[in-house]
């Protein structure tokens, strides 16, 4: 299978517009933590923690609900070695979410870092902390907890106005208004509609609905959650660990903890991977708890298992599209109506089924009515978090399964009938201005949208041709053609907010101090790129510090696709900034206007060509030899976007479909994408690559599975494999020429994209393989087999 | 238990449990090039070569290794970089926590086998596991080091 590659048409020049524009910008620079990270340089949490450090082991919830009636140390205090046994009596009791957001953030406050209650199996009953990791294993099972075991709600189907209620416990709350009724198992509800969605999907003359189910998935980021914490020289807590958002996870452990802001630093090391999973405090509560009791450093590296359990994972949601359409097939209505799943508590409960909606429902935007609208419901599952595509790729997937059934029915090109809908250049939607992330949205116009050249080029590079979807290449075996589009967005307008130092250093380099978090995305690379470009020096000549509470400015993190867009558009106005200083500063020591300094090569020239000073140079000048007019140049800028300009991508798939087995394997999958100017143009198509790849994990086969009595089945990587490098075909992405006027250098982010159109180009295929609409994901071989048979039957 | 272990061709004796796995040894004898990513033998993050062969450290006993020769990604520091330097130029590289078990395959891949076609290349390697990319990156990077390999 992945040996018989379908031929790639030849490449045409797919050298960027861009990269001939500028000199580090749109290249594809090394990242600059590469060859280090490959030589397994100490890099990460677990790699830095100090050796005297006690090692923290959590004791976990067997039952997926229970109040404990009594937790007894003695047996595990007993142990030699053993420093400390803290259960829910050690910790002030105070609601928090550990959803890093905003503030104030749009998840309920409905969780304790530990609780009289445990919703689910995995959940944090007591932390044992010890000199070596076997002894504090060893003590954790030593610990003796009296359950009293309630009934849990698993399916979500039954979750709402079930008599079983998940948090009965007073005290918990709302930060404002979200649609949040824990004693009906609502997190969060939302609904909103623009004109009469009844009235025109009743005069319309085509009408489709579909109804779709996606599952939970996981996000497995190789590097399970680690944190180390300590108290320094100055009595503060200090925590090293692997967050997408430090600024965040201060503010939410003060809150936990009653702590100043001022007490607490929190530094992110280099971090393997996130993808949303580490948009949330898991860790770090439990060192804190052991440093503050014992005043000794504590580490906890979670087990893969108790990442699987005890993290988080994607939303399962039920998502019911309906469409009306005139013959021609423009769309008048499109009613979308969601059921979430945020299992335990409600971290980004309403804000990733918002997402659902207002990052897909623009994409066509000639419908004259669009109706949104749904609840987000507790159930005794490990919680549900933020996970790239965060809600979209479920939106999405309901959205395109419409939109293809809606071609089927009219005997149309999916490609033209999503063509005369979607949203152009120029153009704008309704549901910007409406749908927010948790609030009111903010109107937007669509300055770049390259679609339509996503599409062309998709069409051309997978062989297009809607009369012959589909082909039998051996007998049983169906190779089938499927497509898909997506939009995302480039942070979250006026609330992401992120900042950049840079500071002129003897040497004549720069310190790029940022607040971005570089996940493994690259971000600091290409920060550096942003700062260099515009600062007109070498990527050497740029020294990149992120993510340090104490050390680097303010920044909300690494999420919503905001680092390029965001933190990019911060760095390039400090850049700016510090270059007009630089000129200005010059230009004094020349005795001229600063209009008369030209700026270039490194080098400081009067207009005139009297004087000349290079940068090098002046650095000293300006440290060491000017006397009274010494100074560091410097400067600190923040950036809000007041709008989200989206990111597109076209996707065209072929599958391999064995009706004998029911398998279905990726021989290609093409992705064209719309991200502005790339900063990096290998560093944002391997995000988009690496986005789509967990997208086939979730359509084909990821699924988190539990018992029937709430026990997770697939919590090691052999019950919940990811995609190997032999599990997939030929992958090929490519960007097309892109300008976005607001973003850094005409940038978007990309970090997001990647992952939505997978599960709805892959569905597509199969329908147009054996007309069959499948509904429940992944489409395992069985479930596959299954519709097959059910499809002869009829 | 007192074993003897031959880390990158340094003689290091280190304390050990029965039942302890070489990454958990290696990791606390500061090793941390060798990565912990599934506990269960699936990623490859704690790939190490034992006299020569890789083998995946979290399912390798400790005692195991007594007295065997094991290399880990910096006792190849210098083939380590040049590999390092088709990565990056690839833009292959993502979070890297998978890098040094991957490239510690891929090293030994050179060794067994003499032109690999991609096909061979993608199965030698299916046990090393990236969830940052898509591995089309990767695979460039190989193939072009290997060339250069076969250049020299
Ligand atoms: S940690 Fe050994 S294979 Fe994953
Ligand atoms: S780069 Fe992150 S797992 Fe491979």
């Amino acid at each position: 299978m992945r040996n018989d590659h379908s031929p790639t048409p030849p490449s045409a020049d797919t050298a960027l517009e861009a990269t001939g524009k500028f000199n580090v910008v749109a290249h594809d620079v090394p990242k600059v933590d590469g060859e280090g990270l490959v030589l397994g340089r100490p890099a990460y949490a677990d790699d830095l923690a100090p050796s005297n450090a006690l090692y923290v082991k959590l004791v976990r919830s067997p039952h997926a609900f229970a109040r404990i009636l009594s937790i007894d140390p003695v047996k595990a205090l007993a142990l030699p070695g053993v420093a400390c046994v803290l259960t829910w009596k050690d910790c002030p009791r105070i609601p928090i979410t550990r959803a890093g957001q905003g503030n104030p953030e749009p998840s309920p406050h409905d969780r304790f870092i530990l609780d009289e209650y445990v919703r689910y199996v995995g959940d944090e009953v007591a932390v044992v902390a010890a000199e070596s990791e076997a002894i504090a294993e060893k003590a954790a099972a030593l610990v003796k907890v009296e359950y009293q075991v309630l009934k849990p709600v698993l399916d979500f189907e039954e979750a709402l106005d079930n008599p079983v209620v998940i948090h009965p416990e007073p005290g918990i709350h709302e930060m404002f208004p979200i649609g949040f009724e824990p004693a009906r198992n609502i997190a969060a509800a939302y609904r909103m509609e623009i004109g009469d969605v009844e009235k025109e999907l009743a005069a319309s003359p085509v009408r489709v609905e579909t109804t779709i189910h996606t599952q939970a998935q996981q996000h497995v980021a190789l590097e399970p959650h680690t944190a180390f914490s300590y108290i320094d020289l100055h009595g503060r807590l200090v925590i090293v660990t692997s967050t997408q958002n430090p600024w965040h996870t201060r503010r939410l452990l003060g809150l936990a903890f009653q702590m100043p802001l001022h007490r607490i630093r929190i530094v992110k090391p280099r971090i393997g991977g996130g993808f949303g999973g580490k948009q949330h405090i898991h860790v770090e509560p439990y060192v804190a708890m052991v440093t503050m009791k014992t005043g000794r450093p504590a580490r906890l590296a979670l087990t893969r298992r108790e990442v699987f359990e005890a993290t988080f994972t994607r939303h399962e949601m039920r998502v019911t599209v309906r469409l009306g359409a005139n013959p021609d097939g423009m769309l008048r209505a499109i009613d979308m109506q969601v059921l979430s799943n945020t299992g335990a508590y409600g971290e980004h409960a309403l804000t990733t089924f918002m997402v659902a909606g207002s990052k897909t429902l623009p994409l066509y935007n000639k419908a004259v009515a669009v109706r949104f609208g749904g609840h987000v419901v507790y159930t005794n599952k490990v919680s549900a978090g933020a996970f790239r595509g965060y809600g979209a790729i479920q939106g999405l997937t309901g959205l395109e399964a419409a939109m293809d059934e809606l071609a089927h029915r009219l005997g149309v090109d999916p490609v033209e009938l999503r063509r005369k809908n979607m949203l152009h250049e120029g153009e704008t939607s309704e549901v910007f201005r409406i749908m927010g992330e948790g609030t009111e949205g903010i109107a937007m116009n669509i300055e770049s949208c390259k679609l339509e050249e996503c599409i062309a080029r998709g069409k051309e590079l997978i062989g297009w041709d809607p009369g012959h979807l589909v082909r039998e290449v051996a007998p049983g075996k169906l190779r089938a053609k499927g497509m898909a589009i997506a939009m995302q967005g480039s942070g979250i307008p006026l609330i992401d907010m992120g900042s950049a130092r840079i500071e002129f250093q003897d040497g004549g380099f720069f310190k790029l101090h940022v607040g971005a978090t570089d996940l493994g995305t690259g971000s600091d690379t290409i920060l550096a790129q942003i700062a260099a470009e515009e600062l007109g020096v070498d990527m050497e000549d740029i020294v990149v510090h992120s993510s340090d509470t104490d050390h680097t400015p303010f920044d909300v993190g690494a999420y919503a696709s905001s680092t390029t867009y965001v933190s990019g558009s911060a760095v390039l106005k400090a850049a700016r900034s510090l270059k007009a200083k630089l000129i200005g500063a010059v230009a004094d020591k020349f005795g001229v206007a600063p209009g008369d300094v030209i700026y270039k090569d490194k080098t400081f020239r009067t207009a005139d060509g009297t004087q000349s000073l290079s940068l090098d140079d002046f650095s000293y000048d300006t440290l060491y030899h000017d006397g009274a007019k010494m100074k560091t140049i410097e400067v600190t800028e923040s950036f809000t976007g007041d709008k989200s300009p989206p990111p597109y991508l076209a996707a065209f798939v072929e599958i391999e479909l064995d009706v004998e087995t029911g398998k279905v394997d990726v021989v290609h999958y093409v992705a064209v994408a719309d991200v502005g100017t790339p900063i990096n143009p290998n560093l944002a198509k391997i995000q988009i690559e690496g986005g789509l790849l967990q997208g086939i994990g979730l359509a084909l086969y990821e699924d988190v599975r539990y018992s029937d009595t709430g026990h997770m089945l697939s919590h090691t990587m052999m019950t919940y494999p990811i995609p190997s490098r032999e599990d997939v075909g030929r992958i090929t992405v490519e960007l097309v020429d892109s300008y976005e006027p607001s973003g850094p250098f005409g940038a978007k982010s990309a970090g997001e994209i990647g992952i939505d159109t997978p599960p709805s180009a892959i569905a597509n295929a199969i329908r147009n393989a054996v007309g069959i609409r499948l509904t429940e994901y992944p489409f395992t071989p069985e479930r596959v087999l299954a519709a097959l048979k059910a499809a002869k039957a009829q | 238990m007192n074993i003897t272990l031959h880390i990158n061709g340094k003689e290091q004796p280190v304390e050990c449990r029965a039942g302890e796995m070489l990454t958990d040894v290696l990791r606390r004898s500061g090793y941390a090039e060798v990565k912990r990513g599934c506990d269960t033998g699936n990623c490859g993050a704690c790939t190490v070569l034992v006299d020569g062969a890789p083998v995946l450290s979290c399912s390798y006993l400790a005692v195991r290794a007594d007295g065997r020769e094991i290399t880990t990604i910096q006792g190849l520091a210098e083939e380590a970089k040049k590999f390092a330097e088709f990565l990056t130029a690839e833009g292959a590289d993502q979070c890297g926590f998978c890098a040094p078990g991957f490239a510690l395959t891929v090293l030994s891949m050179k060794e067994e086998l003499s032109d690999p076609d991609e096909a061979e290349i993608r199965h030698y390697l299916a046990g090393n596991l990236c969830r940052c990319s898509g591995y089309e990156g990767q695979i460039r990077a190989i193939k072009k080091y290997l060339e250069a390999k076969h250049a020299q």
